[in-house]
């Protein structure tokens, strides 16, 4: 069932992609009536069907994110849920929706009950000003979002880091840690950063007229003494250099590895672990 | 320069029949000679002032003008040829393109419009081409969404010619170099020194009273500086901002700025801020005396907090 829902996602990603292929016709000013907006219904539609929808849900699910994004490229977002992760009532699915941008849904995340905390900072592009919506599914199918406006614009298509011939030469490398102490079935926050172009597709080099090859993380899955705690399929939406900070539960039996596998659109797989003295 | 002087004292012509009635020329200043600049007053690219917040300039030989940037619009554009050729009857052999922002650029499509009788090769940067083909769209929806322009004024004209390293141009009885810059502003910042009156073009390697915008790399703009702090020049024109005589102390005030921005940055990574953290602290007391610093000091410490990180 897993397996097969995970499939569907995918399908999904593939299919929203197309619907935004072509420029929005009428841009936005505002961030009136979230509602309304043409691609966020047919995201919806291809994700959740009928489903009902708790919105505003700002009391279970909050998405920050600026008014005024300062750099396109570089957007900080970061999603939290007031819903403890507990055995048998938790957060399982946050989808990150950014309705202007090519490829609108930019981050599926999965949590478990070892997460701790169902939250997650991560850095976004944004192509034009938009719609961005976070939708948490609890473990009992029902689903809650809460939306922000941002304007920003540009931020797909920009070279990466600013300088496009120094990205690649660093491909895979990444950094990882753990910030304080880590107590025994307490939430502990973990940073993975991952150098990584992300090139989105969408960026030309206007002397070839060739578009820079899309090539960009798009699984990243995290286990704690071989527990998952988080994993998530991602889109080129995600900045260059993928940073991700999130939550994961020490369990006391475990041996204490915390592992990260990364999966890119080119199949090339890194991975990184940090060995956690046991929590007591 | 006897030609120079001979046209400024001629009167004013009429605009051809093909420009609107209504364009009014550009303001432009005489800051060496033969040396022009337009140094319109600090602001954002907006409707409002129709574009026209960027320092532009242009340099009269005996045979040939060299135009530093074109302006912020189609309409900017125009009124800046016909500054131009208020002052001068010499033709117009060079449009170069300090970097790739639309207030510097946009009036690039006014200089081509002479292209059948002759129009300028347009330099720049190397990298600029690439740089604007990947802020094309944006460019052309900000003149949708704001500007409100047609589409006939969205035209996006580049560059013929891209520069690598330093290239001499020969304007007849005096020469300027081009210096095309490793990442700093931009990764296709471009210099324009005129050797006979030491003028230096910096485009928007130099602020003034505008907050520097980082949208390069900050270690690669401190090391321009450097360079640019040791070489022999008379006058300055900042991208924004009054022009300096004053050498190389008018890069000081910028300085200061980057520094900050440099120093405090990589401290609140080291002190396990996150980029939203930084983007909240960072440089809060050395942005204030700039002006514009609500625009852009934040965009300025999330750029730098990415390009840092990794050290």
């Amino acid at each position: 069932m897993t397996r097969l829902h995970r499939r569907t996602v995918l399908l999904t990603l593939a299919g929203a992609a197309v619907v935004t292929a072509h420029p929005a016709l009428a841009q936005l000013k505002t961030g009136d009536n979230p509602d309304a907006s043409p691609v966020w219904q047919k995201v919806r539609a291809s994700l959740f069907g009928d489903k009902p929808i708790t919105s505003p849900a700002d009391d279970l699910i909050e998405l920050e994110a600026p008014l005024r994004a300062e750099d396109a490229a570089i957007v900080p977002v970061a999603i939290r849920t007031r819903y403890p992760q507990k055995a048998d009532r938790y957060v399982e699915k946050v989808w990150l929706v950014i309705d202007n941008n090519p490829s609108p849904i930019s981050a599926v995340f999965n949590f478990t009950p070892a997460s701790g905390r169902a939250d997650v900072e991560t850095r976004v592009r944004v192509d034009e000003y938009t719609h961005m919506r976070a939708i948490a599914q609890t473990n009992d199918g029902k689903l809650y979002m809460t939306t922000r406006f941002v304007k920003a614009s540009g931020g797909c298509s920009a070279p990466p880091g600013k300088d496009q011939a120094s990205a690649l030469a660093t491909l895979g490398k990444m950094r990882f840690k753990v910030e304080g102490e880590v107590k025994a079935n307490q939430p502990a926050l973990a940073q993975l950063m991952i150098s990584h172009p992300n090139n989105s597709g969408l960026a030309m080099d206007q002397l070839t007229r060739q578009f820079t090859p899309a090539h960009f993380v798009r699984r990243v899955n995290v286990s704690y003494g071989g527990q998952p705690v988080i994993s998530a399929d991602l889109d080129f939406s995600i900045s260059e250099n993928p940073n991700l900070r999130f939550y994961f539960t020490a369990n006391g039996k475990a041996d204490g590895e915390l592992k990260v596998d990364v999966v890119d659109s080119n199949d090339l797989k890194f991975e990184t672990s940090l060995k956690l003295a046991s929590p007591a | 320069m006897a030609a120079v002087l001979v046209a400024l004292a001629l009167p004013l012509r009429a605009a051809p029949d093909s420009l609107p009635a209504a364009l009014e020329p550009l303001a432009a200043t005489q800051i060496a000679s033969g040396v022009f600049v337009h140094t319109p007053p600090v602001a954002e690219w907006a409707p409002e002032n129709g574009g026209d917040v960027a320092n532009l300039g242009f340099i009269v030989g005996s045979r040939c003008v060299a135009v530093i940037d074109s302006g912020g619009s189609l309409d900017g554009g125009r009124r800046w040829k016909a500054a131009i050729e208020r002052v001068t009857r010499v033709p117009i052999c060079y449009l170069i393109n300090t970097h790739v922002h639309p207030d510097h650029l946009m009036g690039n499509a006014a200089f081509r419009s002479s292209a059948a009788a002759g129009g300028p090769e347009i330099l720049a940067h190397a990298k600029l081409a690439s740089s604007l083909g990947a802020r094309e769209r944006y460019i052309v929806q900000a003149l949708q969404r704001d500007f409100k322009l047609p589409a006939a004024e969205q035209t996006i004209v580049y560059p013929t010619r891209g520069i690598e390293g330093s290239v001499d141009l020969d304007l007849g009885g005096r020469t300027i170099t081009l210096t095309a810059w490793a990442t700093a502003h931009t990764d296709n910042d471009l210099t324009v020194l005129d050797r006979s009156t030491r003028t230096l073009f910096l485009g928007d390697l130099l602020f003034a009273g505008h907050i520097p915008v980082l949208d390069g790399k900050l270690r690669g703009w401190l090391t321009a500086m450097d360079d640019l702090r040791r070489q022999d020049v008379a006058i300055a024109v900042p991208g924004h901002g009054p022009t300096s005589g004053n050498w190389p102390q008018a890069l000081d005030a910028q300085r200061r700025y980057l520094d900050a921005l440099l120093t405090e940055t990589k401290a609140a990574i080291a002190a396990g801020a996150t980029i939203q953290q930084a983007v909240d602290k960072v440089g809060t007391e050395a942005a204030k005396p700039w002006a514009l610093a609500d625009l852009f000091h934040k965009r300025n410490v999330t750029t730098a907090y990415a390009e840092l990180e990794w050290e």
